[in-house]
C-alpha cells in the first residue's frame, strides 16, 4: 500500500463537493427534489417574512406551533447520536464504530433543523444579534431558553468538530489520533443529555402550563428521543445497506434495536404513568390532556392524532420487541417508521399544542397550521434530509478508501 | 419654526457629540452598518421600507437597528433614539408624535385594585385602553379583558370572555383581567435577551426594540397578559395618540410582545391609567402602595382582598375586592 502525498483542507472540500456532484442521475434527482422542497420553503418563508406571523395559524393563545413542536422532536433526534457514541468511544463496540460517524452527522443535520426552525418562529429574525456574546445581552442563567441556545450551539460545534476531524485524518489515510478527539467526545456525551434536559426544562419550568409543569418531562423526552433517534438510524442504514456499498452487519441492527426496544418501553411506562395521573382524578389541571385525548367543548382537531400516534408507538414497540423477521432490514424499516412517526407526533404537536390549551383564563381554540407554515416545515425538513445527505455520502467514501487502503 | 430650530440644533449638537467619542460601541456599530449596507438594502425592502424613501430614513432606521438595550443606555442615549423615533413617525406617517423617556417617580410603586362588585361590564375601559395605547385596530388587540361569571363560582377560568349582549346581565358579575405587573413575574425570568423587565416603580415594561418575538414570555404568563403583534399594528392617523413614552404607547412592528403599561406615558405624569379614569363605575383603583394615605392603600387595608393564582407565587401588584 502506497501512501499518498498529504491533502490539504482545500483539496478535502473540493472532494467532498466532488462526489456529491457526482452520483448516479437517480441521486441528483434526489437531490433536486430537496432543493426544490427547499426553495418552496424560501418562498413560503419570505410571504411569512412580508406578512409577519400573522400568516401561521398562531394566536395569542396557542403561540407556539408547528414549528416550535418539530423543534422540540428534532432536538430528541439530535441527542440520540449519544446512543452510538457512547458505545462506540468508550465502550470501543466494533459494530458501533462502524456506524457512529452516521449517528454524528445525522446529530448535525438535526440540529441545523432545531436552529432553523427557532429562528422562523422568531418574530423578529433581523434582530438575533441581540443574542449574540458581546453585542448581545443574555439573561443567563436565569431564562432557560439562553440555555437552550448555549447548548444546541455548543452541541453542534462538538458534533461537527469530531466527524470532521476523523474523517480529515482518514481521508489522509492516517488514523485519527484518539487522544485529540477523545475529551470532546467525552464533553459531547454529556452535552447530548443536556440538551436534551435544558429542552425539557424549557416547558418543565412553567408553572402557568401544569400540562408542561411535570417533573417526569426531562426523563421522557430522553426515553422517547433515545428510542426516536435510533430508530431514524435503522431507517438510514437500512437505506445505505441497499443503495451503496457500504455494507452494515446485522448485529448492528439488532444492538440498535435493542436500544430502541428498551428505551421505548420505558417512554411507554412513563407515558402510562402520565396518563394515569392525569385520570384517575382529574382536576383542573387536566384539562390539557382531556383536551389532546378526548377534546373539549367540541374542540377535538388533535384527538385522531394522538391516538395514532399512540398506536404507531405500542404497534412499533412490538414489532421491534419480538423481532419476527430476526433483524431483516425489511421488518425493521416499517417498524422504525412507525415508531419514530408515532413519537414525532407524540412529542411535537402532541406535547407543544395542548400545553397552551386551555389558556390561562380558560379559553379553548383549536390550532391547525396553514400552508405557509406547513410549506416552511417542510422546507426545513428537506434541508435537514439535505446536510445529513450530502455529509454521509462523502463520509463513507472516506471511510471505505480508508478502510480499504485505495 | 421654532421646534425645527430647535431639532437642527439638537441634531447638530448631537453630532459633535458622537465625534468626541473615540472608539466606542457606536463607532463600532456604525462600521458594522457601512459593511451590511449591501446587504442591508435589501433587508430593509424586506422590512417594508421601500429603497425609495428618504435618505434620511434610511439613516435613521439603521441607527436605530442597531441601538442598545433601553435598559443599559444613557439619558443621552435614550433621548438621542427618542428624537430619531418622533422624526420617522414623521417621515412614515406624517404624525408629529412626542415620545417621552422619564423615568420612574422617586417614593412610588404602583398598585391596582378591581372591585368585583361594581363592574357592570360597560367595557369603557377596554374601550380607553385601546384608544390611549394605540393598539392594534386590525387584530382587535386589547391588554384589558372582562370576563362574565356567573354567580356562585369563582374559578378563574370559567368566564366568558366575549359576550355580546346587554349588561350588566341577571345572576352574572365582571372581573377584569390584564397584566398584573408582578412582582416575582415569570415572563421576566423567561425572556432570553433581558427585553422585558420591571421598572422601580414596578411597572412592567417590553423593550419593543430590543424583542426578538420568541414569545416564551407569553408562555410562561399564568395569567395571559401578554400580547404578541401577529401583524404590522394599524391605528387611524386620526386616532393616534400622540403623547407617547419609550416604554409604552409609541408604535410597535410587527413581530415584537406588548402589554399593558399601568399606561406609563400617563402615571409617571402623575395622571390616572386610562382604563381608571374611564371607568364610570369607580371600580377600578390606581395608586401608589408607599403612599399610606392613598385610596390603594385603603382598599387594602379596609376590604377584603384576593389576588388571581395566589398558589404561583407570582406576587401581582393588582388585588380583587368587594363591597
Amino acid at each position: 500500500m502506497k501512501i499518498p502525498p498529504k491533502k490539504g483542507l482545500i483539496s478535502f472540500v473540493a472532494d467532498v463537493i466532488l462526489w456529491n456532484i457526482s452520483g448516479g442521475i437517480r441521486y441528483q434527482l434526489y437531490l433536486c427534489i430537496l432543493v426544490a422542497f427547499m426553495l418552496t420553503g424560501v418562498y413560503a418563508y419570505s410571504v411569512q417574512f412580508n406578512l409577519g406571523l400573522s400568516a401561521t395559524g398562531m394566536n395569542n393563545i396557542v403561540s407556539w406551533g408547528l414549528y416550535i413542536s418539530n423543534f422540540t422532536f428534532l432536538v430528541g433526534v439530535a441527542a440520540a447520536a449519544v446512543m452510538l457514541i457512547l458505545p462506540a468511544y468508550i465502550s470501543k463496540d466494533k459494530d458501533f464504530y462502524k456506524v457512529v460517524i452516521i449517528g454524528e452527522l445525522v446529530a448535525v443535520g438535526a440540529l441545523v433543523m432545531c436552529l432553523t426552525f427557532i429562528l422562523v418562529d422568531l418574530g423578529g429574525p433581523l434582530r438575533v444579534w441581540h443574542m449574540m456574546p458581546v453585542v448581545g445581552l443574555f439573561n443567563w442563567p436565569s431564562s432557560i431558553l439562553a440555555w437552550d441556545v448555549i447548548v444546541l450551539n455548543g452541541y453542534l460545534a462538538l458534533n461537527t468538530l469530531v466527524p470532521f476531524y476523523i474523517l480529515y485524518c482518514h481521508y489522509n489515510y492516517k488514523p485519527a489520533n484518539e487522544k485529540r478527539y477523545r475529551p470532546f467526545v467525552i464533553l459531547s456525551i454529556f452535552w447530548a443529555f443536556a440538551i436534551h434536559l435544558v429542552t425539557a426544562f424549557l416547558y418543565q419550568g412553567l408553572p402557568a402550563r401544569p400540562f408542561w409543569n411535570n417533573p417526569l418531562m426531562g426523563p421522557r423526552f430522553l426515553a422517547s428521543a433515545f428510542a426516536a433517534g435510533p430508530a431514524l438510524i435503522i431507517m438510514i442504514l437500512v437505506i445505505i445497506n441497499a443503495k451503496t456499498t457500504f455494507k452494515i452487519e446485522k448485529q448492528t441492527f439488532n444492538k440498535l434495536r435493542l436500544i430502541i426496544v428498551i428505551s421505548s418501553i420505558i417512554n411507554l411506562i412513563m407515558l402510562f404513568s402520565e396518563v394515569f395521573k392525569e385520570f384517575y382524578f382529574p382536576t383542573h389541571h387536566s384539562l390539557p390532556a382531556i383536551y389532546l385525548f378526548f377534546g373539549l367543548e367540541g374542540h377535538n382537531s388533535l384527538v385522531p392524532w394522538i391516538w395514532s400516534a399512540i398506536s404507531m408507538n405500542v404497534l412499533g414497540t412490538l414489532i421491534l420487541a419480538f423481532n419476527p423477521g430476526k433483524n431483516n432490514p425489511k421488518v425493521l424499516f416499517p417498524a422504525s417508521i412507525l415508531l419514530f412517526m408515532g413519537i414525532w407526533i407524540e412529542k411535537g404537536m402532541g406535547l407543544i399544542v395542548p400545553g397552551l390549551i386551555p389558556s390561562p383564563m380558560g379559553e379553548i381554540v383549536d390550532y391547525s397550521p396553514t400552508w405557509v407554515e406547513i410549506w416552511v416545515t417542510l422546507g426545513i425538513l428537506s434541508l435537514g434530509i439535505f446536510v445529513v445527505t450530502v455529509l454521509i455520502r462523502p463520509a463513507l467514501i472516506i471511510e471505505e478508501r480508508y478502510s480499504t487502503g485505495k | 419654526m421654532d421646534s425645527r430650530e430647535n431639532k437642527k440644533d439638537l441634531i447638530q449638537k448631537r453630532n459633535t457629540h458622537q465625534d468626541e467619542k473615540l472608539c466606542g460601541r457606536r463607532e463600532f456599530l456604525k462600521g458594522a452598518v457601512k459593511a451590511a449596507a449591501l446587504g442591508g438594502s435589501m433587508m430593509m425592502t424586506g422590512c417594508g421600507t421601500s429603497l425609495t424613501g428618504s435618505k434620511e430614513e434610511f439613516v435613521l432606521e439603521w441607527k436605530e437597528y442597531f441601538k442598545g438595550n433601553y435598559r443599559l443606555m444613557t439619558q443621552e442615549e435614550r433621548d438621542e433614539t427618542v428624537r430619531r423615533m418622533e422624526r420617522l413617525a414623521k417621515l412614515k406617517m406624517g404624525a408629529d408624535v412626542k415620545i417621552s423617556s422619564r423615568g420612574p417617580r422617586k417614593q412610588v410603586l404602583y398598585g391596582y385594585a378591581f372591585n368585583i362588585s361594581r363592574c357592570k361590564g360597560y367595557m369603557d375601559c377596554v374601550a380607553a385602553c385601546v384608544k390611549e395605547n394605540n393598539l392594534d385596530r386590525k387584530s382587535k388587540t386589547q391588554y384589558i379583558r372582562i370576563f362574565e361569571k356567573e354567580h356562585g363560582n369563582m374559578n378563574v377560568t370559567s368566564g366568558n370572555g366575549k359576550y355580546f349582549h346587554e349588561v350588566p346581565a341577571e345572576n352574572h358579575f365582571y372581573m377584569g383581567v390584564q397584566c398584573f405587573h408582578c412582582e416575582n413575574a415569570p415572563c421576566i425570568k423567561a425572556c432570553p435577551i433581558k427585553a422585558t423587565w420591571r421598572e422601580p416603580d414596578g411597572i412592567v415594561v417590553v423593550d419593543y426594540n430590543w424583542c426578538i418575538g420568541c414569545r416564551y414570555c407569553m408562555a410562561a404568563c399564568p395569567y395571559w397578559g401578554r400580547r404578541f403583534n401577529w401583524n404590522k399594528p394599524e391605528v387611524p392617523l386620526k386616532d393616534l395618540t400622540r403623547k407617547q413614552h419609550y416604554l409604552g404607547n409609541r408604535m410597535r412592528t410587527k413581530g415584537v410582545m406588548e402589554k399593558c403599561t399601568f399606561c406609563v406615558q400617563r402615571t409617571r405624569e402623575g395622571k390616572m391609567p386610562a382604563c381608571a379614569e374611564a371607568c364610570p363605575t369607580g371600580s377600578r383603583v390606581f395608586g401608589n402602595l408607599l403612599d399610606p394615605k392613598s385610596e390603594i392603600r385603603y382598599v387594602l387595608k379596609n376590604k377584603k382582598v384576593f389576588r388571581m393564582k395566589e398558589d404561583l407565587g407570582t406576587d401581582p401588584k393588582y388585588w380583587y375586592f368587594m363591597d
